[in-house]
């Protein structure tokens, strides 16, 4: 088996018994990464460098015999929206380009401290603004089983870098699906946390009572090894939770017994694909034929997911994004064009003798920030800063943004409901296969609508869990998602390693 | 509900967003198709729902009143874009 | 013109809480550092950061609306203010709207000459929130820029917002010197406005008696009752003393009656106006108003954690305040007989003096005496050696001997300052100050004796003093101090005369 069609747990292994070094291993990716990603383009950039170097450190412990981290020399991706001291964060945004964080995000910290070896910095949507990885200002992500096609988003860099076997993990954020969704549509596992269980201090926020950091991984294994090296408390985030973390490596081989899988009758309506539907019926046949009891269960608000998500989502950005300004961090309009701009607009509306338009014509501070900020920032970000701002305007919170907050908990309500009647939900992550590149492009409101599975297990706040569950008639990944109740990230990787284990699915990889 | 251009100008100057004709024409339309469609939470009932602004509702964290090392001004000042090694430089903020 | 309109004021105060860190990060809040040498990621809004709020400064909030008599509401929640300015890093700042951690408090104001009825301001709320930035424009004038100094960014501040029961220019004064005295009194703020740590805005307006124009129609129901007219409310800012409060105020209800006279509009048909103070001209200006800067779009902040406060709680902080300044005050002059004046100077140096002062006073047995001595000389020594009364060494009980002992005659009134010296120099009590000084008291007996021996020298100082002049004594006292530097100048001349006049 060619080395980047192994597993990191397998990796591990051959790394702690000397089989193969850390050095020799990230070589290996890089090498594959300088001779393919050029296809792909999974990575914004390569710290070859940097990354050679770490693994170097991390032989030198095993070396030595000193203690060496749970991650002790595996080459981990992590998309471009998590701080790094010193090196570009850029959250394929021109108005971060420049961009170097003086301090490192806590998930970085912890993997370092857990001796990955950062290899590079994944492309995604701005923001993590997207599910097609499109909205990037700075290159196109391809799916590794399909050129033509999206890998998903927003963090499709990193799925697609898994997918591809650039890197045997890697970190992605998921705000509305961002990790499920790609995972699937590229053929991996991804896994959503539950919300606070990884710290998001350091993760440049898109909606901050949304956002969540997870892994990536070519296995169900993979996946807990990575979540345990970077969950548990952060006193720098106040909405991290002080729960002990479990030994997710150690549990996650034990099959759930009496397991009571529940799938959503909304789930499968119109517009579900017909090779996903066919994909997802098979694998809950797999769960009974494991000894699962399947359950039919109902969300009742489930359809209103998408719409409560695309008031609460573009109502945070539209503040977390107001710091992009040009006056402390990040890109500044050109001060002399700005200031001739806007003499020639005085000029006009004297010689116009419009009283009214001098009046409201910007100051030069107002016209530094929407110059800035209109140069900085894509049509995407544009768009849902533009919609959050109307969601929380005076005359319209109401209407907009208190009423997704109570529609929030009524979706919360629908799974604490169906949790008391099953262990685990099991559904599609997303409609249909993975799009064609530019096949949504000036329909955003379609593109939302593609989210439908995915958002309101972040609405709520549970982990969720994607692994790969079939094929369409055309080859593309289809994924099966998972959710559990909050904090039972163990349940969720117990009983997707079930699935995972009686299936062959994860051993098949793209060619590139 | 419709959106008019007007109130699209006037979110746009709230959002700090400068838009051309063209960009404002796109999202007049965006924004009304999308508003159209989240318009549907009108028919969902909630009457006595208490809203949910967190995804886990945790309650009472705090840090201790310790001061520690703040950053040396270099390094605060280091990702500015204009700035005269005290502080940073904005267009003059009088009168605003 | 106090007849032809009532001014109805209310306030809104910014206090610095007296935290060694900021609200939400670990920088310090010390004044006067060099600009952008006190900010973090955090405070500097970067990219990924998250705020976690400081505990210190909750307490000191809850401690504050405690001693204000607030409703404390079990659940108090976090928002965000959304307005862009260059010194609002985030572009919002971190404060508290529909659920304020306190509302419905007051604090009583009396004026000690009489100019007012003792009366009751009514709190609006209280809440926490952070401060922003300083932008300075003169240092880099000329150059078309502003300055920004993040230092001040994230300090924890308390926004009280009074009712408008204020009914003129000194009641509003009064007001901020009982809040001050309050604040330093329980330690929450240090409230030096120079620093910034108390800043005030006002709103203003009139009401103006109907009847001085349209008076009420008989019989027409709608008019009844409606006895003023309110004219448009304005806020003022830019005050930088409790002076300038005053006078700002004064000034702008001027301004208003001659506005109204000319104008004749009322509340509501103009938009609330924003005047700056200029303390230099004693006038306020006008200041531009953003037509869309009022729409903060204010919703709850999804990266703080709401704080919820048991009953039990606001109890435990009720019972940790004490005897509050008011009612100290009133005890300090009903039952010590102290004047307003030495009252305030005692409690405005804090708890720690006033615990201070009524330990002695009890124990010597003369509060006047006790108020002399610890506002005289033991705030002086405090000041003059920068120290607090902890590390003063002189406990309450020894400063009570001394007072006790100059009384009895045992320590000489003219040497009680070199005594009390002694004491602190030495951290000794007044026996072993004595001593050192080579103070021992001169009894009766030496006393006479003395007396007798010098008159028996001097036949005529005795003459003298028989012939009706008196002050001859004084030329004995001079030689008595010779031999015994300790003896009472008085009580030796007490001795000599009635020697005098027994030996008749
Ligand atoms: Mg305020
Ligand atoms: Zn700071």
């Amino acid at each position: 088996m060619p080395f980047f069609e192994q597993s990191a747990a397998e990796h591990l292994r051959n790394l702690e018994t000397g089989e193969v070094s850390s050095v020799d291993l990230t070589r290996s990716y890089l090498d594959r990464i300088a001779a393919l990603d050029a296809r792909v383009g999974a990575f914004l950039r390569v710290d070859s460098e940097g990354a050679l170097r770490q693994a170097a450190e991390v032989d030198a412990k095993r070396a030595q015999r000193r203690p060496v981290g749970p991650l002790g020399g595996l080459p981990v991706a992590v998309k471009d929206i998590l701080c790094e001291r010193g090196q570009p964060t850029t959250c394929a945004s021109r108005i971060l380009e420049n961009f170097r964080p003086p301090y490192d995000a806590t998930v970085i910290s912890r993997l370092r401290a857990a001796d990955a070896v950062l290899i590079g910095r994944t492309n995604l949507d701005e923001f993590a603004m997207g599910g097609s990885t499109e909205s990037s200002a700075f290159q196109v992500t391809r799916n590794p089983w399909d050129l033509e096609r999206t890998p998903g988003g927003s963090s499709g860099g990193s799925a697609a870098a898994v997918a591809a076997g650039f890197a045997p993990l890697a970190i992605g954020t998921d705000t509305g699906g961002s990790i499920r969704q790609p995972a699937g549509l590229c053929g991996v596992v991804g896994m959503k946390p539950t919300y606070g269980r990884v710290s998001r201090y350091g993760v440049v926020a898109y909606a901050s009572s949304l956002d969540q950091v997870g892994p990536f991984g070519q296995s169900v294994e993979d996946v807990a090894m990575l979540l345990e090296a970077i969950a548990g408390h952060d006193p720098r985030d106040a909405t991290s939770l002080n729960e002990p973390v479990p030994a997710y490596t150690k549990e996650v081989g034990l099959p759930l017994a009496n397991l009571r899988v529940g799938w959503v009758r909304e789930h499968f309506g119109q517009g579900l694909d017909a090779d996903v539907e066919a994909a997802v019926r098979a694998a809950l046949g797999v769960y009974e034929s494991l000894g699962a009891t399947l359950h039919e269960i109902s969300l009742p608000h489930a359809k209103y997911a998408v719409a409560t998500y695309y008031v609460i989502a573009p109502s945070e950005a539209s503040s977390n994004l107001a710091r992009y300004d040009g006056v402390h961090f990040g890109h500044r309009t050109n001060e002399k064009e700005m200031l001739a701009e806007l003499a020639a607009d005085r000029k006009q509306l004297e010689t116009a003798c419009d009283r009214q338009g001098l009046d409201r014509l910007d100051s030069a501070l107002v016209r530094m920030y929407r110059r800035s900020r209109s140069e900085g920032f894509g049509p995407e970000v544009k768009r849902r800063i533009m919609l959050g701002t109307y969601a929380l305007s005076a005359g319209y919170y109401d209407a907009y943004y208190l009423k997704a907050l109570k529609v929030r908990r009524l979706i919360r309500q629908d799974f604490d409901r169906a949790f008391g009647q099953v262990d685990l939900i099991a559904g599609p992550i997303t409609p249909a296969p993975a799009i064609k590149i530019g096949e949504l492009a000036g329909d955003p409101l379609a593109m939302y609508l593609l989210d439908i599975y995915t958002v309101s297990a972040n609405l709520a706040g549970l982990p969720g869990l994607c692994l790969p569950c079939g094929r369409s008639a055309a080859g593309l990944p289809i994924g099966l998602q998972l959710l559990a109740p909050p904090l039972a990230e163990a349940r969720l990787l117990r009983g997707a390693r079930m699935y995972e284990q009686a299936t062959t699915w994860n051993t098949t990889h793209p060619e590139l | 509900m419709s959106l008019s251009r007007v109130e699209v100008e006037k979110v746009a100057l709230l959002s700090r967003l400068r838009l051309s004709d063209a960009e404002l024409d796109t999202i007049t339309a965006d924004l009304a198709k999308i508003v159209g469609y989240v318009d549907q939470l009108a028919e969902v009932s909630t009457e006595g729902v208490e809203p949910m602004a967190h995804a886990i509702e945790i309650t009472n964290v705090f840090r201790d009143d310790s001061s520690s090392e703040s950053l040396p001004r270099e390094e605060a000042l280091a990702n500015a874009p204009h700035h005269d090694t005290r502080g940073y430089l904005v267009p003059a903020v009088l009168g605003e | 013109m106090s007849e032809t309109y009532t001014t109805i004021i209310g306030l809104e105060v910014h206090v610095q809480l007296a935290t060694d860190s900021k609200l939400f990060c670990g920088c310090s809040t010390r004044f006067g550092a060099e600009p952008n040498t006190q900010t973090c990621p955090v405070c500097i809004g970067m990219p990924g950061t998250l705020p976690v709020m400081n505990r210190r400064a909750f307490e000191l909030a809850l401690r504050t609306a405690v001693a204000l008599d607030c409703e404390i509401p079990a659940f108090t929640k976090w928002d965000r203010k959304q307005y862009y300015y260059p010194d609002l890093p985030k572009n919002y700042q971190i404060s508290q709207y529909d659920l304020p951690m306190s509302q419905h408090g007051h604090l009583d104001i009396r004026d000690p000459k009489g100019a007012f009825a003792t009366k009751r301001v009514r709190i609006l709320r209280a809440h926490l929130e952070e401060d922003a930035g300083k932008s300075l424009h003169d240092e880099v004038a000329g150059k078309g820029d502003s300055l920004i100094d993040l230092n001040r960014t994230g300090t924890p501040l308390l926004e009280i917002v009074t009712e408008p029961d204020l009914r003129s220019p000194l009641e509003a004064k009064t007001f901020l010197s009982e809040l001050k005295l309050l604040l330093t009194y329980i330690g929450v703020s240090d409230c030096n406005m120079q620093e910034g740590s108390l800043r005030v805005d006002a709103n203003i307006n009139l009401h103006i008696p109907a009847s001085s124009t349209d008076p009420p129609r008989p019989g027409c129901p709608s008019d009844q009752g409606k006895h003023t007219i309110a004219t448009p409310i304005v806020e003022i800012k830019n005050m930088n003393s409790f002076r300038a409060v005053e006078r700002a105020l004064e000034y702008e209800a001027g301004r208003l009656w001659h506005e109204w006279q000319e104008t004749h509009r009322k509340l509501g048909e103009v938009p609330k106006l924003t005047r700056g103070w200029d303390d230099v001209a004693g006038v306020t200006r006008g200041q531009r108003s953003k037509e869309e800067s009022s729409d903060y779009r204010y919703f709850p902040d999804p990266d703080l954690a709401p704080v919820t406060v048991s009953p039990a709680e606001v109890e435990l902080v009720r019972g940790s305040l004490g005897e509050l300044p008011a009612a100290l005050r009133a005890r300090l002059q009903d039952g010590f007989a102290l004047s307003s004046y030495d009252a305030d100077v005692l409690i405005n140096q804090g708890q720690a003096v006033v615990v201070y002062f009524l330990e002695v006073a009890e124990s010597a047995g003369d509060a006047k005496a006790a108020a002399n001595w610890v506002t005289q000389d033991v705030l002086r020594v405090l000041k003059e050696t920068n120290t607090t009364l902890d590390s003063l060494g002189l406990p309450a009980a020894r400063l009570a001997e001394l007072i006790r002992q100059i009384k009895l005659g045992d320590v000489p009134g003219p040497r009680a300052r070199e005594v009390f010296q002694a004491m602190i120099e030495r951290r000794v009590d007044v026996a072993a100050a004595l001593e050192s000084l080579g103070i021992a008291a001169v009894d009766e007996s030496e006393l006479i004796a003395l007396a007798s021996k010098l008159l028996a020298a001097n036949p005529k100082t005795i003459s003298d003093v028989r012939a009706g002049k008196a002050q001859a004594v004084g030329a004995l006292i001079g030689q008595a101090k010779k031999q015994n530097p300790n003896i009472d100048p008085t009580r030796f001349r007490e001795i000599c005369l009635q020697l005098i006049e027994t030996a008749l």
